[in-house]
């Protein structure tokens, strides 16, 4: 017997069973679009952090106190100035090293006002940190010296506050303080979700005296090249330990930080896709049992095409067929969802999604694969039987 | 002279049933040539119905020789004897066993599936066999919308769609009121006069057999009586 022939008879008696059909491939298209959906979603944030990781300025290290560790509260810095210029003095290369103090305050231009993340730094942070001016000057050190009211300001926030007016020279409040704009950054986009073009910048002692603190955030050190990292990580941490008796300091650079993020996604959308793997194992385990009761409804029907000539294996491919027909056509359905889905959680939600070739030919294939896997059973049963049995059964 | 189209010799066929064995057939031996029309007739539980399996390949004897055309059947395998079966024997059974979603006209092209034959070439030869039968205003009926006469033809169509040497009917008038099983009976007649098709029948009633040139009268997994044997 032809292909195109058994072809047609699954399909006429899965058309038969219109109802039955549709709730056993139901198994089958829930399991292929969550796993096509949770692929992309995954893949999507993998890609993502990625980008991040290309987008940072190279060999950034961050010295941060206590264990950096995203499940731990934030441990209350009790680094100061003083702790910046120690670390300058490991370092050897004062030039090289930054500081940052932030805090959440309102800048006010006239009647327009802004929610910014002010940035407390030094003259040093273009150094290490990518953030081209498009207008202006950097920080300066009698700006940091000599606390001066000078900001820098974000595109995002300089465009808000000014429109097309050149910002530089003009003044803006800040919490009730006024600056003096000395410059603008260019559009750099967010990293980590933090929108780089909505913060200003102005010196970290004036924003000490600002925010009201004598405590600094962090500190960022440049490293000269990929080989000087580690050991400057060993020994930034080794020195502040040895400051500071019984404390912990954390010293990453942002790839490493991106590339465990990364890492944890990867394991996550595995999990995840395993997970609904799971649940099109369970769709198949569900073709099994309808084959199975499909198998025992037509024994009569077995039995008349048997005595009409049909052979073992014509019996078997056409069960078989029939149920790899099933998770085909429920697979399709599944990725053709899974897809749909992907993209409108893409268009309606922050998460990104990126649908990967690899993971659509793959759920087709593991639909295909359930078929054969789960139908082979009740497809022997079927060719097996007795043709003398079969026409008598009721 | 060609081969004869059934030889058996001492065939026996016994069934184990919660181990106690039931000798359903205790060494038949019987003869039936290439165009004959012969009623096999006996009480319930006589060894008919055994004995036609095992005529139409459907069954293997326990022991004992069936040739089949020339061909001893015990040397084929189950898939030759599935080929046998579709290209030699056609089948016609008292409860018609049509399928019952599928017209008329596929029903009767169903043996043809099985032996490759194009779409096309099925569907004209399936209609020829059902316009023999008197039924070319029922290609696209369904069983369920045929009197029980009409599904008895399309069944006797489809036996015949493959040009067997022989036809199998067990009881085919059966479950047919009198007019109906008179009906079925002509178109054997007709059939094993016209095209010479043997045909062997089982039936419970006189009449109907005593409408075969030979009678094979069985009791007890026996042949008790043969009016056509030499
Ligand atoms: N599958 C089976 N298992 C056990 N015993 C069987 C089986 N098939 C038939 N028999 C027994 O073999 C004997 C002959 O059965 P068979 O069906 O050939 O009778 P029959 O002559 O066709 O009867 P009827 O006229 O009622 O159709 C009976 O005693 C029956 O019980
Ligand atoms: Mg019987």
């Amino acid at each position: 017997m032809r292909t195109a022939e058994a072809l047609r008879m699954a399909l006429e008696a899965l058309r038969v069973n219109r109802l039955r059909s549709a709730l056993t491939m139901l198994g089958v298209i829930i399991g292929v679009s969550a796993v096509v959906v949770l692929v992309a979603i995954g893949t999507g944030a993998k890609n993502a952090v990625e980008q991040e990781i290309a987008g940072l300025g190279s060999n950034i290290i961050l010295v941060v106190p206590g264990q950096l560790n995203f499940a731990a509260a934030p441990t209350q810095s009790r680094l100061d100035l003083a702790d910046v210029a120690y670390v300058r003095r490991v370092v050897g290369d004062e030039s090289r090293v930054t500081v940052s103090v932030q805090s959440g305050e309102t800048v006010r231009v006239g009647r327009d006002e802004a929610f910014v993340t002010v940035v407390g730094t030094d003259q040093y942070v273009a150094n290490i940190f990518d953030r081209p001016l498009r207008r202006g000057r950097y920080l300066s050190e009698t700006d940091v010296d000599t606390r001066r009211r000078v900001v820098i300001l974000g595109s995002e926030v300089a465009s808000r506050l000014f429109g097309d007016v050149d910002p530089v020279g003009r003044q803006a409040t800040i919490s009730g303080v006024r600056f003096r704009v000395i410059g603008v950054y260019e559009k750099v986009g967010a990293t980590f979700g933090v929108a780089r073009d909505q913060e200003v910048h102005v010196p970290v002692t004036t924003a000490q005296r600002l925010i009201g603190v004598a405590r600094i955030n962090g500190i960022a050190i440049g490293a000269s090249g990929p080989d000087e990292i580690e050991g400057l990580q060993q020994r930034v941490v080794d020195a502040l330990v040895q400051r500071y008796p019984g404390e912990k300091f954390s010293a990453v650079t942002q790839t490493q930080l991106l590339g465990t993020i990364g890492t944890v996604l990867g394991m996550l959308t595995g999990v995840l896709a395993a997970i609904a793997g799971i649940s099109l194992l369970v769709g198949g385990v569900g073709v099994s049992n309808i084959m199975l009761v499909s198998v025992r409804e037509r024994t009569k029907e077995i039995g008349l095409r048997k005595a009409l000539g049909a052979r073992q294996r014509d019996i078997l491919g056409q069960f078989l067929i029939e149920a790899v027909l099933l998770t085909t056509i429920g697979g399709v359905t599944g990725i053709v969802l899974g897809v749909g889905g992907a993209l409108l959680i893409a268009a309606v939600s922050p998460v990104p999604a990126a649908i990967t070739w690899w993971s659509i030919a793959l759920a087709f294939g593991v639909s295909v694969g359930v078929g054969v896997f789960f139908g082979v059973a009740p497809a022997r049963r079927a060719g097996r039987l007795d043709p003398v049995v079969a026409l008598r059964a009721e | 002279m060609s081969a004869p189209a059934f030889e058996a010799v001492a065939l026996t066929r016994s069934y184990q049933l919660e181990g106690v064995s039931v000798d359903a057939l205790r060494g038949v031996d019987l003869t039936v040539s290439p165009g004959e029309f012969a009623a096999i007739i006996g009480p319930s539980g006589s060894g008919k119905s055994t004995l036609m399996h095992l005529l139409g390949c459907l069954d293997r004897p326990t022991s004992g020789v069936l040739r089949v055309g020339g061909v001893d059947v015990a040397t084929l395998s189950d898939t030759e004897l599935a080929e046998l079966r579709n290209q030699t024997i056609g089948f016609v059974f008292q409860s018609f066993h049509l399928l019952a979603r599928t017209s008329a006209l596929d029903n009767v092209a169903l043996p043809l599936v099985y032996r490759g034959v194009p779409r096309a070439e099925r569907r004209n030869r399936a209609q020829a066999a059902l316009e023999a039968v008197g039924l070319a205003h029922r290609l696209t009926h369904r069983p369920a919308q045929m009197s029980g006469g009409e599904q008895q033809r399309v069944a006797i169509a489809r036996a015949l769609v493959g040009d067997p040497k022989v036809v199998l009917a067990d009881e085919p008038t059966g479950n047919l009121d009198s007019r109906n099983g008179a009906e079925v009976m002509n178109l054997l007649e007709r059939l094993n006069h016209d095209s010479g098709v043997a045909i062997v029948l089982v039936t419970h009633e006189p009449e109907v057999a005593g409408r075969a040139r030979r009678q094979i009268h069985v009791r007890d997994g026996l042949i008790e009586h043969d009016t056509g044997a030499s």
